[in-house]
């Protein structure tokens, strides 16, 4: 059972070969087997789980239908979900249980899917280890000294150690893409402004978006489905009519399937001396995904794009400059953490702050209020911002040669706990391929590439703008010719 | 550039984090490796390149002017650290 594809499980609820009860008990006796070791999950709560299996049970009795009906979910615990601990893996909302649900949680509810548990992240979504939660670190399944990525390391270990069947995650600078390549799974971030962030507690809020993990690109699509609409909560929704990102994973296999389609090769990624900024292994499995490509059809062009080396640089000032002001919220006098002791309110405020907060978050917070201060903000932040038209404008120039951008999602496989912890710049760099995406607003995915050393690799693709069903497509169809994306870590299948 | 301490300290005192002289320390350590990699972007020409501040160019969407939510206050409530007949309690400002 914990092998089946979303669709096929779908298929066994329909014709009622288990119950929505029954899968979701086996999925939290794995949970409760396996996550003593692998950390994946902050919050389990299997009687809350079991209620809504047997309310989609119960609907589905009543004649209801629906490809997510019954279907257990890992969420990760940036999403509020009313009378659920919502975490954000830090110790400031150690104890929040969320009066409301995030329009996700809400449009899941809908859909009949069951909530297995919330999983583990680095503090407000800031790292990409996993290392940086107050709930300790993540293992990755595939190795548990090393770690899952991050920040939907929780979710990208929950499905890769099949505590999950699929998972939802938060990318603003890489956070899907760079744990689904750690972790061996398929994950995908939206064009910005496709799935709402309401209920999603904010990180940088002109890069957060919402999308699935799963394992293979046909399960991200019906999760698409699921979380992707228009929302008046959200200023930043997107008003478009809705789509079925499904609709154009064929089940037909001519023999070129992808012929017509052209591949944009950035020379930042494989030039030659560029190259020697990702691990070799990783890259030659780039390089044969790109060759797969190839013998499916498509043609490959070189594309450019020169701004990219400075979206590290970029990204560093805006996302924490976004991130002191929405983190100002914390404050101890509406909700979490309220320190103990102190003297006046700025004394309150001060220590609350100190002790909710851990090292990453501060550093992060210092860093945008320094860059947003008086006689600061147009040599950092406005300069960030001006590369950031660069970097969005290079990327329209290359879609104008080519329909999808490949490259490495990351510059290596995951590496091992504490080996990056101490220098937050190496930690930084390991976003190198994914965070000018977020910049230019743009959806990207990592789909499995093969392993190098015995851990998984993934290639990154990049679409155009609403680009998803596309990218979803030429996704499937490397997955119908290969089976990377069915690979599994070896430990942990009892 | 480089930061200095007192710089460190001024910047956590405006973002209302109590640090440490050791904190500040080693705070002061890891800005400045930090900004060494921001630093890059100096050297990039962005003469009369307009600043980006969202990927999408869309206007803020205006809502009608009438209510749209019911009162929770009580549930909002409940989660806040001390509040006494539907007010939050904080430390006395005013003396």
């Amino acid at each position: 059972m914990i092998e089946r594809s979303l669709k096929s499980l779908a298929q066994g609820l329909a014709k009622g070969e288990f119950s929505s009860v029954e899968l979701t008990q086996a999925y939290l006796e794995r949970i409760a087997r396996h996550n003593p070791e692998i950390n994946a999950f902050i919050t389990v709560d299997p009687d809350k789980s079991l209620a809504q299996a047997k309310a989609a049970d119960l609907r589905r009795a009543r004649g209801e239908a629906g490809p997510l009906l019954g279907i257990p979910l890992a969420q990760k615990d940036i999403f509020c979900a009313q009378g659920w601990r919502t975490t954000c893996g830090s110790r400031m909302l150690e104890n929040f249980v969320s009066p409301y649900d995030a329009t996700v949680i809400e449009r899941f509810d809908a859909a009949g899917a069951v909530n297995l548990g919330k999983t583990n992240m680095d503090e407000f979504a800031m790292g990409s280890s996993n290392e940086t939660s107050y709930f300790g670190a993540v293992k990755n399944p595939w190795d548990p000294a090393r770690v899952p990525g991050g920040s939907s390391g929780g979710s990208a270990a929950a499905v890769a150690a099949r505590l999950a069947p699929a998972a939802t995650g938060t990318d603003t600078g890489g956070s899907i893409r760079q744990p689904a390549a750690l972790c061996g799974l398929t994950g995908l971030k939206p064009t910005y402004g496709v799935v709402s962030r309401w209920g999603m507690i904010a990180f940088a809020s002109s890069l957060d978006q919402a999308g699935p993990m799963a394992r293979s690109a046909e399960d991200c699509a019906l999760l698409l489905n699921a979380m992707a609409g228009f929302d008046t909560r959200d200023s930043t929704s997107v008003e478009r009519p809705a789509e079925d990102y499904t609709r154009l994973l064929a089940a037909d296999a001519p023999a070129k399937p992808l012929a017509g389609l052209k591949i944009g090769l950035p020379r930042e990624f494989f030039g030659e001396a560029e190259r020697a900024g990702c691990d070799a292994a990783v890259m030659a499995r780039v390089d044969e995904a790109i060759a797969a490509y190839r013998a499916l059809g498509a043609e490959t062009v070189e594309v450019s794009l020169p701004a990219m080396q400075l979206s590290v640089p970029a990204y560093y000032v805006i996302a924490p400059a976004e991130a002191s002001s929405n983190l100002s919220r914390f404050d101890g006098v509406r909700y979490g953490h309220r320190a103990p002791e102190y003297s006046d309110l700025d004394d309150m405020y001060s220590k609350t702050r100190a002790q909710g907060f851990g090292a990453e978050v501060k550093r992060r917070i210092l860093i945008g209020t320094y860059v947003l201060s008086h006689g600061y903000y147009d040599a950092y932040y406005r300069q960030a911002q001006r590369i950031r038209r660069l970097i969005a404008d290079d990327f329209a120039r290359a879609f104008k040669e080519c329909d999808v951008i490949m490259g490495p999602t990351s510059p290596g496989t995951a590496f091992r706990i504490g080996e990056k912890a101490a220098d937050p710049v190496q930690m930084y760099l390991s976003d190198i391929y994914t965070i000018a995406v977020n910049l230019a607003g743009l959806p990207g995915m990592s789909v499995p590439c093969g392993l190098a050393n015995g851990l998984p690799t993934g290639l990154q693709l990049i679409g155009n703008y609403f680009g998803e069903a596309r990218l979803l497509d030429v996704a499937h169809r490397y997955q119908r010719a290969t089976d990377w994306h069915l690979q599994r870590p070896t430990a942990l299948a009892d | 550039m480089s930061l200095t301490l007192e710089q460190v300290r001024r910047v956590a005192q405006l973002a209302r984090i109590d640090i440490s002289d050791a904190e500040a320390d080693t705070a002061l350590g890891e800005l400045n490796g930090i900004f060494s990699l921001i630093e890059a972007m100096q050297a990039a020409d962005t003469a009369g390149v307009a600043p980006m501040a969202h990927a999408l160019d869309i206007a803020q969407r205006l809502r009608d002017d009438r209510v749209s939510e019911s009162d929770q206050r009580a549930a909002f409530q409940a989660v806040a650290p001390e509040t006494a007949d539907g007010l939050y309690l904080v430390p006395k400002v005013i003396e």
